[in-house]
């Protein structure tokens, strides 16, 4: 009934519009970069560009693309989105079965359990931690981007909520017919629990190839740096060095596009896997409000 | 023995990850006495000399150290209010669209920068924001004919962006929660009042808004256990020496003095204070909120 007043139809009028204007000022500074990306470096230069490229032109990416050390970059962030995923993943898989148990089924959960949270709620601090990375000599090595993020608590406590709804009887069943933990976890557990691993598996990617700090604290030779960090330093630190531009080129080509052209292909991962993001990151944020 | 015996198996299932919470997380905890010395690398834990509380008294006499405090403390609670607020009152807006698809269109722009890195948006928005020739201050200056506002590079300017931003960047996020909230209030509310003759208006007012309070309650407290972490990735991507005294938080604060200047004990004696005073928080936030709202994290 209400539908058909002036007022909400004024309003409901009012209410679209604004929504239209917020929701592209989300996306609005993402379109400025890839226009300028794909801009001329005077038309660039002389900031004529606002949402459509002013004299397209492929010429930045061919030069990004043509620097070894951003092609390594890129390589080194596939390299430990694919294993820290996967490591994270397993971890968690491990981690949250016996989590999910009751604790008359498990004694010693508890203590687990408060072991786990523990780590979220209280932390050694940067400087600690730091010590510790370079005692144990992971210290400008691959492994320091994968392993002491390894175990994500939060992951784990998700993964954990969802086990609580599989259906007893299946496991039971099968614990009766001989079957040990490991095999119930691998033959029950992981077929149903796909859809939602596929969920931690797509945050789990985005957090790793988004991660910058860690390159920057622990990696000494930027040209071992994964692409966030390399990043970082080019674009936010304005450290020319690993750009590998030279005065001839500079002529050419602007920094502006370069550096343009380089946050996208940065934020392209993240845009090719967002619609399976979208699709999945809702069900996620429930199972993560799953109460006892 | 028994136990053992029956449940071996998911003790060996958790041993892989308590190994890796041993060595990075629980083995950094013991290095927290670093506070208590005048730590240096290459004479270690055991043998650095040992200082007792200086570390702290000169926290607090630290000009310095008290303002990167206080700017953690006012950055964080004005992130939060906003935080929670905008996305209360967008999801209340965008509850009132009607057209599925639309309201898909809108959902899916406002989510993505969530996902985005702040090294991706810093870079984006040290070149938006630039004062020679970035977009915003081309059409601030063309549509309202102002000066070019100096947005990283002025103190309070510095502040009004982080938080605007980190707005920017969660609001959309942030309805996902109060969204779910909406769909599940009882329709037969919304028709009982309709028979009452209540605008859309009042029916907001009294069963939408008190309906969503409560969810409101728990992400705010929840928020609250968090102030202290203002936002690093955020400050560390757009800020510069210009606006330190106004930007600097504890985590960038501990960053430069403790592994730019080599200060490690002072900085671990911030980070001891910081992670002290945050698990309290956290503590009681949980307890607020399981108490509140019956919220539990497992």
């Amino acid at each position: 009934m209400y539908h058909k007043t002036l007022s909400y139809r004024v309003f409901n009028v009012i209410n679209i519009c604004f929504m239209i204007i917020i929701a592209l000022l989300c996306i609005i500074p993402l379109v400025h970069v890839l226009a300028v990306s794909f801009s001329s470096k005077a038309a660039a230069d002389a900031n004529l560009v606002g949402l459509w490229p002013i004299d397209f032109t492929i010429e930045s990416y061919k030069k990004t693309m043509s620097n070894p050390i951003f092609v390594h970059s890129i390589w080194v962030s596939i390299k430990r989105t694919v294993i820290g995923t996967g490591l994270t993943l397993l971890l968690a898989f491990l981690a949250a079965y016996p989590l999910s148990k009751e604790d008359s089924a498990f004694k010693g959960r508890n203590i687990y359990s408060w072991l786990f949270v523990f780590t979220m709620i209280f932390s050694g601090g940067l400087v600690p931690f730091y010590i510790v990375i370079q005692k144990i000599g992971l210290m400008d090595s691959f492994w320091v981007l994968v392993l002491p993020g390894a175990v994500n608590v939060y992951l784990t406590i998700l993964l954990l909520n969802f086990f609580r709804g599989v259906p007893k009887e299946m496991e039971e069943a099968a614990l009766i017919d001989g079957a040990g933990h490991f095999r119930v976890m691998f033959s029950i557990y992981l077929p149903v629990s796909l859809p939602a691993i596929a969920t931690l598996a797509l945050f789990s990617m985005v957090t790793q190839w988004n991660s910058w700090f860690d390159g920057l604290l622990y990696i000494n030779n930027s040209k071992d740096y994964p692409l966030a960090t390399f990043l970082q330093t080019v674009i936010i630190q304005r450290d020319m060095s690993s750009m590998s531009i030279n005065p001839k080129e500079m002529e050419l080509i602007s920094t502006k596009t370069v550096k343009s052209a380089q946050i996208f292909i940065g934020a392209l991962p993240i845009l090719i896997v967002y619609p399976f993001l979208q699709k999945y990151f809702a069900s996620g944020l429930v199972m993560g409000s799953v109460k006892e | 023995m028994g136990t053992l015996k029956k449940n071996w198996q998911f003790h060996l299932m958790l041993l892989p990850s308590l190994l890796f919470l041993i060595i990075f997380n629980f083995i950094p905890m013991g290095g927290v006495v670093m506070a208590f010395q005048n730590f240096k690398p290459w004479l270690g834990i055991s043998g650095s000399e040992w200082v007792g509380l200086d570390n702290f008294r000169y926290l607090f006499e630290r000009q310095d150290s008290i303002q990167v405090i206080w700017n953690t403390l006012v950055i964080a609670v004005l992130k939060l209010v906003f935080n929670l607020s905008v996305p209360f009152v967008f999801s209340l807006l965008l509850n009132e669209l009607r057209k599925m698809f639309f309201k898909r269109f809108v959902q899916t722009l406002v989510y993505l920068p969530h996902f985005l890195s702040w090294v991706i948006l810093g870079g984006i928005l040290i070149d938006i924001l630039s004062t020679d020739g970035g977009i915003v201050n081309r059409v601030l200056v063309g549509v309202f004919g102002i000066e070019p506002i100096f947005f990283l590079g002025k103190g309070n300017w510095f502040r009004f962006t982080v938080i605007v931003s980190d707005v920017w960047k969660e609001f959309g996020f942030g309805t996902v929660v109060f969204l779910a909230a909406l769909a599940n209030i009882n329709p037969s509310l919304y028709e009982a009042a309709e028979v009452d003759g209540a605008s859309r208006l009042k029916q907001t007012i009294h069963i939408t808004i008190p309906s969503m309070i409560p969810i409101a309650i728990v992400v705010g407290t929840l928020a609250l256990g968090n102030v202290l972490n203002a936002g690093f990735d955020q400050i560390f991507n757009l800020y510069n020496s210009l606006v330190y005294e106004k930007g600097d938080i504890i985590d960038t604060f501990v960053y430069r003095t403790a592994i730019l200047n080599g200060e490690m004990g002072f900085g671990t004696a911030i980070g001891l204070f910081k992670s002290v005073i945050s698990m309290i928080l956290i503590l009681i936030s949980y307890r607020l909120a399981y108490k509140w709202a019956n919220y539990r994290i497992f």
